[in-house]
This record gives structure tokens, C-alpha cells and sequence, in this order.
């Protein structure tokens, strides 16, 4: 296949971006995209050029790091992370657009790296439960309604990659922030801390600069793990919940 | 530099941005909610004149005396107008610092033309903003129209009903109206649904599996045309 890409080049966070076309001519359709930028990578390299930066860790859709926007939908045209993404998508002859991740909350480092710091400080604001670990406890003294755990498991697939955030015209964390208060709100052991948790939480989302939820449904069609939109609506209960309760605001 | 150090400065939750969607969706239910009683009240146009007229006289009495002239009216203006300004702050507001979160880069977010209407969003999600603001500047010249009748095409009546056929015999009155109500539809097509979902009462995974969804199509359709229809009838004959 031959393939014009076009992607975002940006040398460092403070530097101006502009995209840039390179061209392929021997792309596999059984390449993965991610393959597809390392071919393009040695290339550059040889040709003594600074090659393309961009994230990616296990390659198999689970770690959440890698995720580009292509052609304008986020991990593009196919509901996956990037990684599982193949050149078999695309045809012969296409020009893919490449950017990064784009949200006032999620800085860009350099060309399609972006700095997602803010997430793990949602997640350290609350997104835990205050346990002793050691060895699991014995898994029939916490029964938990199958619905319960189901859809808590759902939440709770989450990888963190992004695509919500940047599918979202608002740049918002909702999706993100609602799968982890639905994830723990609903097993037993986030009970103790489901009001706290909810406060801090959204407290932290909007001290990163993320935007409001407008309710459209983007971000639930780019993520690569099916998190359903209703975990947008626990965290507003949860929070109106929280809220009511005297001396809690 | 630990990316985990919770250093930035935090608002409490009661004034977060989800809190002001809470603000933003119960004054639009309570708009939604008025919109309904003033479509009814504006089919009382094809009871002809004395029903017409009678109701809107009905509306000033309404609670005598344990209201006084007017009493409900002003009650209502009141609390219309209350949530007028309470969902345009809370919309200015989200509006500019959704702007800033989407991190746009020399006018645009993504520089790729395509996907640009989204994968599933509704055309109608994309109206909200200068659908309001045209909705709002509607409401104005409504207000001079019809309720103080400053502005009074086809000429000034103190008969209500005398207004209304007056104003919706002329083509462009009847134009204007079908803009700003057809604005209102696709304002309350998603905004509706919106309002539902912020308030916490969506349980499907996407939005078209919810049951919000068509509840939110139904009202807006039914508004629509309820307010469309005395306007074209006056225009077209059918009644007045």
C-alpha cells in the first residue's frame, strides 16, 4: 500500500506545531499502525532525521498508553486503542491525519506525546479505597448483587488512555472520573469513602482544567473499552448525594 | 517534577462545573416546563376570540383574592426570569472554559478535516450555543411584540387576540417565529436530554438506547409544532 501520512510535529511544549506529510510507498495492510509509524521511524533515523515521538507500551490494548487522533476521531476509525488498529482499515492511497491527544489538560511534549499527569491526580484525589492489602480475603464474605458487579467491572476496565478527553469538543474528564466513582461506588469496600470520594474527585477534574459534560456521547464511541455513557449519570447522583448531605460543602 | 502531587488550587464541589450543569438543567426544565403552558394557552387561538381573550384575562385573576391583579403572572415572570439568567451565566461560563479544556491550537483543535461532525452526535448537539443565543434575542422581540406591543406590525390592539392575527397575517412576522421556534426545537432535542442525563436519570450505555432519547424528541416535537401552529393558521386562513 501507499500511504501519505500527515502528522503533527512539535519539537518540544513551549514550540509552535505544524503538520507534516511523509510518504510511504510499502505499507503491509497487515502492518499495525503503531508499525506502520516504527517503518516511518527507521526511515527518518537513516535519513538522519528526528523521528516521529509518540506513546506506546504493550501493544495488545490493555495498558493505555498509546492513542493518537487519526483522521480527527480519536484511536481512529476503529472502536480500539491505536496499537490494535491495522493498516487493513485503510486503503490504498490514503492521507491519514495524525495528532495528538488535544486538551488544555493534557499538555503536549513533544510531536504526538502528550503529558496525562492530570489523570493520575483524578485517580489520587479519590479514585482508590483505603484497605490493608496483603493476602484476598476470602471472596464469599462480601457478597455482591451480580448486576452490582457486573457493571462495576465494566467501569472498571478503564485503561486511562484518553479518548474520551480528546473525542470530547468540551475537553472533559467526565467519562474518566464517572467510570472510577461507578467502579468503586458499587462494591461494598467503596462504600466507607463513595461521598468523599465523589467531592474530591471532581474537585480534582476541575482544578485540572478539564471541561464540563455536555452530554453528546463522543467520548463513550472513541473508548476503546465500551465504558457506558450511564456511569456519567451515577457520578452526578453521587454527587448531588454528597452534596445534600449537611456540612459535606 | 511528581506528577502526583495534588498541588493545584481546588474549588469545593458545590461551585464545580457539574454543579453548575445541575443549575444549568433545572432551570431549562423549568423554561420547558413554562413552554408547555404557554403552548396551551396559545391554542386557545382556534377557541376564536372570546376564549382567547378570556384566557389571557383569566391568567391576571387567576388566585384572587389571595393574589392580586397580575399576581401569578408576576410569580411566573419572576422565576422565568431567574432561570433565563441562571442558565445564561451557567452557559457563558462552561462555554468559554470548554473552550480553554479543548486545547485549541491557532484556532482549531484538530487540523484534519475530517471527523468533524463527530461519529454519532446529533446535528441538534451543535446548535446549542448560538441556538440560545438566537433564541434569546427572539425573546426580546417577542416581549415587544406581543406582550408590551411596542412593536406592532399590522397594528397595535388591546385585544391579545387581536395581536396575534394581526402580526401573523404578515409573512416575515410569521417567518421570524418559525425561525426562533425551529431554533427552540433543536435546542430542546438534545437540551432535554441533556437536563435528564445531568440530573443523574440516564441508565442506558449510549444515548440512542435511552428511554431519555425519544422522551426528549417527543416533548421538542410536540412544542414545535404546537407553537407553529397557530402562526401558519393565522397566515394561511385556516383561522383568525
Amino acid at each position: 500500500m501507499k500511504i501519505t501520512v500527515r502528522i503533527w510535529r512539535q519539537k518540544g511544549p513551549e514550540a509552535k506545531g505544524t503538520m507534516v506529510p511523509y510518504e510511504l510507498d510499502d505499507v503491509s495492510e497487515h502492518m499495525s499502525f503503531l508499525e506502520m509509524l516504527d517503518v516511518l521511524n527507521e526511515r527518518l533515523t537513516l535519513e538522519g532525521e528526528e523521528p516521529v515521538a509518540f506513546d506506546s507500551d504493550c501493544r495488545e490494548g490493555i495498558c493505555g498508553m498509546c492513542g493518537v487522533v487519526i483522521n480527527g476521531i480519536a484511536h481512529g476509525p476503529e472502536v480500539t486503542t491505536t496499537c490494535q488498529l491495522h493498516m487493513r482499515t485503510f486503503n490504498d492511497g490514503d492521507t491519514i491525519d495524525i495528532e495528538p491527544w488535544r486538551a488544555g489538560a493534557f499538555p503536549v511534549v513533544k510531536d504526538l506525546v502528550v503529558d496525562r499527569g492530570a489523570f493520575d491526580r483524578i485517580i489520587a484525589a479519590g479514585g482508590y479505597i483505603t484497605a490493608p492489602t496483603g493476602s484476598a480475603p476470602e471472596a464469599n464474605n462480601l457478597p455482591v448483587p451480580k448486576i452490582d458487579a457486573d457493571h462495576a467491572f465494566e467501569a472498571a476496565t478503564c485503561i486511562g488512555c484518553g479518548a474520551c478527553v480528546a473525542a470530547c469538543p468540551n475537553g472533559s474528564a467526565m467519562l474518566f472520573t464517572a467510570a472510577k466513582i461507578t467502579h468503586l461506588g458499587l462494591l461494598p469496600q467503596g462504600q466507607p469513602e463513595r461521598e468523599s470520594r465523589v467531592l474530591n474527585m471532581v474537585e480534582q477534574m476541575d482544578a485540572e482544567g478539564f471541561g464540563s459534560c455536555t452530554n453528546i456521547g463522543e467520548c463513550t464511541a472513541a473508548c476503546p473499552k465500551g465504558i457506558p455513557l450511564d456511569v456519567i449519570s451515577q457520578l452526578n447522583r453521587d454527587l448531588m448525594g454528597a452534596l445534600a448531605k449537611p456540612g459535606s460543602a | 517534577m511528581a506528577s502526583t502531587q495534588l498541588t493545584k488550587k481546588r474549588v469545593p464541589a458545590s461551585r464545580s462545573t457539574v454543579a453548575m450543569k445541575y443549575a444549568m438543567a433545572v432551570s431549562g426544565l423549568i423554561m420547558v416546563g413554562y413552554l408547555i403552558l404557554h403552548m396551551y394557552g396559545n391554542l386557545k387561538v382556534f377557541g376564536g376570540q372570546e376564549a382567547f381573550d378570556a384566557y389571557a384575562h383569566h391568567l391576571r385573576t387567576f388566585g384572587e383574592p389571595m393574589l392580586p391583579y397580575e399576581g401569578l403572572l408576576w410569580i411566573v415572570r419572576v422565576a422565568l426570569l431567574a432561570s433565563v439568567l441562571v442558565h445564561a451565566w451557567a452557559a457563558i461560563t462552561l462555554w468559554r472554559r470548554n473552550k480553554a479544556a479543548a486545547g485549541y491550537s491557532g484556532g482549531k483543535r484538530y487540523h484534519s478535516s475530517k471527523g468533524a461532525t463527530g461519529v454519532q452526535r446529533s446535528y441538534a448537539s451543535f446548535t446549542l450555543r448560538w441556538g440560545g443565543v438566537i433564541i434569546l434575542v427572539f425573546i426580546v422581540y417577542h416581549l415587544l411584540h406581543l406582550t408590551a406591543n411596542v412593536i406592532s406590525p399590522g397594528g397595535a390592539s388591546d385585544s391579545p387576540y387581536q395581536r396575534t392575527v394581526n402580526g401573523f397575517e404578515i409573512w416575515w412576522v410569521v417567518l421570524s417565529y418559525t425561525i426562533a421556534v425551529l431554533a427552540v426545537g433543536l435546542h430542546l432535542w438534545h437540551g432535554i436530554w441533556s437536563a435528564l442525563t445531568t440530573l443523574g436519570q440516564n441508565r442506558s450505555k449510549t444515548r440512542l438506547a435511552s428511554r431519555l432519547t425519544p422522551l426528549a424528541w417527543f416533548v421538542s416535537a410536540v412544542i414545535t409544532i404546537g407553537f407553529l401552529l397557530p402562526p401558519w393558521a393565522i397566515l394561511l386562513g385556516i383561522t383568525g
